[in-house]
């Protein structure tokens, strides 16, 4: 049993993101990079299944900038097997991730691909939605609890209601969410494992997909700022402001 | 221009979110049509029809669309949008329209948009990127524009006072790729978390399960629903379909009171358009405050039994 793991490296999520003064993107220079925390959520899974004997191999696959290959080397670390660096520079819409990792998929035959729900920096939470619609296979997204079986998977979904299980016929995609599991920390050792680990360069061209961009983004702008506040020094303040200024209760 | 919003529903009722998408597309402008997918939707589809703004609405009911399965709705979506010719396709941006609108994106070769949160013209939209921490201003230029909608960011159309014709769309066909298990639904008296008026959360600050119910006292008290941390979801205070935030649910009621929270981005995401906000912790430094009208600087085992009990 063979399993790909995407990575997307991303501003870290403790970074406070600020917006260029020019309005065309956000800074990214000089600002701290890391995985997707879903996608390290989706590689401890990976790993766990493969401690469990349920899996042999994992694949990291990253699409993105050179830079990218520490991202792929933080997967290795955690342990995967391998990496896949999909180079470009151009910003790649999930859709066009999506083509690409269909053709990683057609080359690298996974029987299960764990994914993200979603990457921290564009929010989209599209991209293995779209990469189960192309390649014809079931999805289950959201995933807080996985359970493979002969020929499928058992996973329980975080839905806005509650949970919900369902059954998918492997080859599938999941996607995480956050209480599927806790990822662990690389030891310095697994570090040190995973720079000698095998890691494969290649463009999109030589997976035959054009990177054909369809958004424009105009403009990037601060979200409109809150009015400072006031502190109360007590309940009793507080519900007379509730009821006679804001006027809410 | 021909838009089709596709209905949030549980067979017999219109979800809020879906009058908010309908809002979205009434903004767009343009003929709508709302499609009603499930197992004995009728109800639904009725309910549909009497929505301010819906031209038609199409009804398609059968076993394999009973939940929600993506594998099945999409294609149904996707050929639907084709014979229609419709130039645009929303649905709300639950865990419902994530689940299932990027495989209708992808069946129709399209660059979805994910959360709008402004309508500035038929191809140009606005939606938060980096957890609302910047907000874009993007322009499509796929013939067919695929988007799901923040809730929040739209005022409801009235849910009666249209009357649209039904029509039936017949069955759909099962993928045989996924199939339900079955659901631990949260029930509760008290109103959705994502339309209440009055939202009351807490945090890790709370401490336990059994501690949760100084915050459920006092949502109960203010007709409230109940929202958390993903602190207090992950450490089992609470389920899941609470989290407020950039990876949970997004709300913007009358007024938001946040307890034992202190106040991350990614909590931020998903109540900084709040009306009012009030936050009680013992921190002063919390960030939280940064973003409060009221902030209360207390023990929240004092501060919020007070609250319940004063009010
Ligand atoms: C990928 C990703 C996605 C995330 N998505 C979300 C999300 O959707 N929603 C979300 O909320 N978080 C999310 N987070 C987590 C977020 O970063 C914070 O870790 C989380 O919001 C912290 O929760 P908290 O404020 O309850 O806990 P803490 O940060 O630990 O804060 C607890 C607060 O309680 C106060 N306190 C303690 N005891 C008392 C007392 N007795 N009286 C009064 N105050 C007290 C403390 O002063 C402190 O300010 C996400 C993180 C990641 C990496
Ligand atoms: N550039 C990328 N490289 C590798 N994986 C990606 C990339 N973009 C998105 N993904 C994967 O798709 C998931 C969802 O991303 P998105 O649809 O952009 O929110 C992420 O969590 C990753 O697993």
């Amino acid at each position: 049993m063979k399993i790909l793991v995407p990575v997307k490296r991303v501003i870290d999520y403790n970074v406070k993101v600020r917006v260029k003064s020019d309005n065309t993107g956000v800074e990214t220079q000089n600002v701290k990079m890391s995985m997707n925390p879903f996608d390290e959520i989706a590689i401890e899974e990976a790993v766990r299944l493969k401690e469990a004997g349920k899996a042999t191999e994992i694949i990291a696959v990253s699409v993105g900038p050179s830079q990218c290959q520490e991202t792929l080397r933080t997967a290795m670390a955690i342990g995967a097997d391998s990496g896949i660096l999909i180079e470009t520079d151009e910003t790649v819409e999930p859709l066009n991730v999506a083509k690409l990792l269909k053709a990683v998929v057609d080359e690298q035959s996974p029987d299960i691909v764990i994914m993200g729900k979603q990457a921290i920096d564009d929010d989209s939470n599209q991209t293995g939605q779209m990469l189960s619609t192309l390649l014809g296979w079931g999805q289950a997204t959201f995933a807080s609890k996985v359970e493979l079986e002969d020929g499928s998977a058992k996973v329980t979904r975080e839905l806005d209601g509650g949970l919900e299980t369902l059954s998918i016929k492997t080859p599938c995609i999941i996607t995480t969410d956050l209480r599927l599991n806790e990822p662990r920390y690389a030891s310095l050792p697994n570090i040190m494992k995973a720079k000698k680990k095998p890691m494969e360069t290649k463009s999109p061209s030589d997976y035959g997909v054009e990177i054909s961009n369809r958004l424009e983004i105009l403009k990037v702008e601060e979200p409109a700022a809150r009015a400072g506040g006031i502190t109360v020094p007590d309940v009793d303040t507080l519900i007379d402001k509730l009821k006679n200024e804001a006027k809410v209760i | 221009m021909s838009i089709l919003v596709i209905a949030e529903h549980d067979n017999q009722s219109i979800k809020d979110a879906t009058l908010s998408t309908i809002a979205a597309a009434k903004e767009i402008g343009g003929d709508i049509t709302v499609l009603v997918a499930g197992q004995g939707c009728d109800g639904a589809a009725q309910a549909a029809s009497q929505i301010e703004g819906v031209s038609t609405v199409l009804k398609a009911d059968d076993a394999s669309l009973s939940h929600n399965l993506a594998e099945n709705l999409a294609p149904l979506v996707a050929d639907t949008v084709k014979s229609k010719g419709c130039e645009h396709v929303l649905a709300p941006g639950s865990t419902f329209g994530k689940g299932f609108l990027p495989c209708v994106s992808a069946l129709l070769d399209v660059q979805q948009l994910t959360d709008i949160i402004g309508v500035e013209g038929a191809d140009t939209f606005k939606r938060p990127i980096y957890g609302g921490q910047a907000i874009a201003t993007v322009k499509t230029s796929d013939a067919i524009k695929v988007m799901t909608v923040r809730a929040t960011a739209f005022d409801k159309v009235a849910a009666s006072g249209g009357s649209a014709s039904v029509e039936d769309l017949g069955g759909a066909s099962n993928s045989g790729l996924s199939s339900f298990v079955g659901q631990e639904l949260s029930v509760s008296e008290r109103p959705e978390l994502t339309s209440a008026g009055v939202v009351v959360s807490g945090g890790r600050g709370v401490g336990s399960s059994d501690d949760f119910k100084i915050i459920e006292a006092l949502a109960d008290k203010l007709g409230a629903a109940v929202g958390a941390s993903r602190a207090a979801v992950d450490s089992g205070y609470i389920s899941n379909d609470h989290q407020v935030g950039q990876t949970g649910k997004v709300v913007a009621p009358e007024l938001y009171i946040a307890v034992g929270i202190s106040g991350a981005i990614q909590h931020l995401a998903g109540m900084k358009d709040s009306k009012i906000i009030v936050a009680i912790n013992k921190d002063e430094e919390a960030p939280i405050f940064q973003v409060a009208d009221y902030g209360l600087v207390a023990d929240l085992f004092d501060a919020a039994p007070a609250l319940t009990e004063k009010l």
